[in-house]
């Protein structure tokens, strides 16, 4: 059994690298596009309290850009953490997103906690021993218990308000089946965290083994070692599955705002875009309507110069 | 209330309506228009249209004709896929590839989006016009279809010619506003798909209503304007505007034609020309007095800075823009400059940015900010105590939501209305709601397509334009001004205010953001703006 969770728990890590990395890679590689842009902006410095933009500005052009780093932090931290977009606009929802996102967060938190403490005992076991051990003892479970519980809270709610109208009408069967996965994963897990591994030691010991690669049984017997075993191949499952879904907005998001809602960074002449923007003026253009005019082989560049009903 | 039962609704119930707006259904306005009883009805839609033409509510804004054989049914539905698959191709769509794949990828159907949707909720939350009805259906036939994707993961939807033509009316009941996606906690852009099925249709299957594309584009690329200008009534109405600006504001003025070498070449939507005179007349006056070096092109296309293709085509967007480049690199001028037009300004100068480039890429200014530069630099006296009646601004969001224009319009009004008398609507800014007329809306009036116009997507703003008023008398003789600083946002306050006959009934009128800088210059006669209905 615990031969089979390494595998499983391994499986499902590289399947998360990978399907991560691809997501990333083909939302980076995407050709730039026309702007887009959605204010307020968050690095546009103290402008963003209204929504401006450096376009208020008279000749914009000839004035240094200046975009506020920190801005977009103070922008994205709180959304990130505490879902702000989804507080202001959907209250109802936001009480159940909220606490599976945060819950998420922390059962995430608390898996690089046991890793960090698997590695630290291995390599530094006299600072393990010393008050930097006790602490990541206390903050593990406590962060896996707080996590677990709102997690399994929040997916409950959501999967009651997704089957209700107008969200149940727009959701496909795998839309339930997906929070069904995270009520079942959580709920074992937290039954298991309840029953046999209060303290989290044992998945402890699990998690510490595997960021330390070492393949060794686990020292407890019966449910003691298989429950959290269990629990264990399921959350990993569940973390492998995720980027594999329309979930893994928890990437696109971070596109959808800094390469969309805040690409607001002109196209100055001369500048670095020109010879991006000339490379895809020189693409052909396949599209059927007469007025067209593209038989997929003249260019952006052609079919924009000409009118065929001129 | 009439209402779709469900997405795949869609497909079914052939020829007849999936849905009704009736007076009932919706939120009553603020006094005095809080009779529900005396709302003007909305003209049902005439059998012969409706045995004509695809049907999707009780309005029609594309004529997309009802196929005669099984043959033509299965040739629109081809041909959508096949624009639905170019979509998605790098060469076909670079332009927006990325905001739609997020937008088809990560939508969590959570229906934040809904009450951020004026037209959905002045429609009575009709389930038609729910913001995600349209993506949703966009985004099943695309995973089922195209991807061949299973329905399990995606959802299921049927598809046959009503769904296809249903689908491409239904984006024409989006205002393409945007106030849906700033709400999305993820960044899914409902307005957008709206936009790329207006793209199917139009560069895949020649579909577009004609005030936007025969009418529009195509004939301002024809002849120079969609208002039929040619260069040579442009010049003679101009004159004409110059002679009789002069006469209201007693002050010498003769606009510039074709100054090669002149600072700004400024570019106004040629509607004002034809429908508000006063507008050009009122930024000729204020850049007369502020000594300005500027001129207006009478090359074709460049004196009428509409830009239909923003709404609905690619390729007719990029063809104007680079014309509007071209005349102003022809003329050598330093900067172009927009006059009050809201999808000009967002046209030109944010999405064309990444299609003009070496020596077309001019750049391109707001005329609200000139505006404020030259009421801020002290050329110009200003007395506000002319412009002493009640002042409310719409923010076009064309201007605000997408470009971040907020404040140089309010600077100008706090330097020519008295403070007491300005007030903002609620919300306002980055959160305003559409006028009801964006995406071609305020020039589309098909049918009763005018009707729904201001029956639903307008609602919303003449609710706003009540409340801002709210403290003051409803009355013709207490005039109160509506300031739309947009050429398409001042035609639909225009016809609503007709529509609900808010002038006579309630003192309520509109007009630009120059007039009431002109109407406030110390030099010029009194009584620029006229209260005269037109």
């Amino acid at each position: 059994m615990t031969i089979l969770t390494y595998l499983i728990a391994y499986s499902a890590t590289a399947v998360f690298l990978v399907a991560v990395a691809i997501r990333i890679h083909s939302w980076v590689r995407m050709p730039m596009h026309l702007r887009w842009e959605l204010y307020p902006v968050a690095h546009e410095g103290a402008r963003a309290s209204y929504g401006g933009s450096y376009l208020e500005d008279s000749e914009w052009w000839t004035r240094p850009r200046r975009a506020s780093r920190w801005g977009e932090l103070g922008a994205m931290v709180p959304e990130i953490l505490f879902l702000v977009a989804l507080r202001e606009h959907n209250r109802q929802l936001w009480t159940r997103s909220f606490p599976f996102h945060f819950g998420l967060y922390l059962v995430a938190g608390c898996t690089v906690l046991m890793a960090a403490a698997g590695v630290l005992g291995a390599w530094l076991p006299g600072l393990m021993a010393g008050p930097v051990g006790g602490l990541l003892r206390v903050l593990v479970p406590l962060m896996g218990h707080a996590g677990l519980v709102l997690g399994l809270a929040g997916a409950i709610g959501l999967l009651q308000r997704r089957r209700q109208r107008p969200l149940r009408d727009y959701s496909a069967p795998m839309d339930f089946a997906n929070l069904a996965f995270f009520v079942i994963a959580f709920a074992f897990a937290l039954l298991t965290a309840w029953t046999v591994d209060r303290s989290f030691a044992t998945v402890s010991e699990l998690v510490g083994n595997l960021a330390t690669f070492n393949i060794a049984p686990l020292r407890g017997s019966g449910l003691e070692a298989m429950l959290p075993c269990v629990a264990a191949i399921l959350l990993a499952v569940l973390a492998g599955y995720i980027p594999l879904t329309h979930m893994s907005h928890f990437i696109g998001k971070y596109f959808a705002y800094h390469a969309i809602r805040w690409a607001d960074e002109p196209n100055l002449p001369g500048g670095a875009q020109e010879q991006a923007i000339n490379d895809l003026l020189r693409l052909p253009v396949s599209w059927s309507a007469p007025h067209i005019g593209g038989d997929g082989t003249k260019t952006w560049r052609e079919v924009a110069t000409e009118d065929p009903d001129r | 209330m009439k209402q779709p039962d469900g997405l795949k609704d869609i497909a079914r119930r052939p020829g007849q309506p999936l849905a009704l707006v009736a007076p009932n259904d919706q939120t009553p306005l603020p006094p005095p228009f809080d009779r529900v009883d005396e709302d003007p009805p909305i003209r049902p839609l005439s059998e012969t249209a409706r045995s004509a033409y695809a049907v999707l509510d009780d309005t029609i804004a594309v004529n997309i004709e009802r196929p005669k054989t099984e043959d033509e049914e299965q040739a629109l539905v081809e041909a959508f896929l096949s624009g639905l698959a170019k979509l998605f191709s790098v060469p076909d769509n670079w332009t927006f590839l990325q905001p739609l794949e997020m937008s088809m990828e990560h939508c969590a159907r959570c229906q934040t989006c809904s009450e951020a949707c004026h037209i959905f909720e002045e429609s009575g939350g009709n389930e038609l016009y729910r913001p995600t009805f349209r993506s949703e259906i966009l985004r099943r036939i695309y995973f089922k279809y195209v991807k061949k994707a299973s329905p399990l993961v995606h959802g299921d939807i049927d598809l046959n010619w009503e769904t296809v033509a249903r689908l491409i009316e239904l984006a024409y009941r989006c205002n393409l506003c945007r106030r849906c996606a700033q709400t999305c906690p993820i960044g899914v852009d409902n307005a957008l798909l709206s936009r790329e099925i207006r793209k199917i249709a139009s560069q895949e299957m020649g579909i577009a209503p004609r005030e936007l594309h025969r009418d529009g584009s195509v004939l301002q690329l024809a002849v120079g304007s969609s208002t039929g200008m040619t260069p040579l009534v442009v010049k003679d109405n101009i004159e004409f505007i110059d002679e009789d600006t002069a006469e209201r504001t007693g002050l010498a003025i003769k606009t510039p034609w074709d100054v090669v070498g002149a600072d700004i070449l400024l570019i106004h939507n040629a509607g004002e020309i034809m429908s508000w005179p006063e507008n050009p007349g009122a930024f000729a006056t204020v850049f007369t007095a502020a000594g300005l070096s500027w001129t207006m092109s009478s090359e074709i296309t460049a004196y009428d800075a509409i830009n239909y293709g923003v709404w609905y085509d690619d390729i007719q967007f990029a063809r104007v823009a680079v014309h509007h480049a071209a005349a102003a690199r022809r003329l050598g001028v330093r900067k172009i400059v927009l006059g009050e037009c809201g999808h000009a300004h967002k046209a030109l100068t944010v999405i064309a940015d990444k299609v003009l480039t070496g020596d077309l890429n001019i750049p391109r200014e707001s005329g609200l900010v000139l505006l404020r530069d030259i009421v801020r630099s002290g050329k110009i006296a200003f007395d506000t105590s002319r412009n002493d009646f009640p002042v409310t601004l719409h923010d076009p969001c064309n201007m605000v939501r997408l470009m971040g224009l907020v404040s140089p319009q309010r600077e100008i009004i706090d330097a020519v209305v008295p403070e007491a008398r300005f007030r903002e609507m609620a919300p306002h800014g980055v959160d305003n709601y559409c006028c009801g007329g964006g995406s071609g809306f305020a020039i589309m009036s098909g049918h009763n397509f005018a009707d729904w116009r201001h029956h639903v997507s307008g609602r919303r703003k003449f609710r706003q334009i009540l409340e801002a008023f709210a403290d003051e008398p409803m009355t013709q003789d207490h005039p109160k001004y509506v300031c739309a600083p947009c050429s398409n946002c001042k035609g639909q306050i225009r016809d609503i205010i007709t529509y609900y006959d808010a002038w006579e009934k309630a003192g309520i009128y509109y007009g630009g953001l120059v007039e009431l800088v002109v109407n406030a210059m110390v030099d010029a006669k009194p009584g620029f703006i006229d209260w005269e209905w037109h």
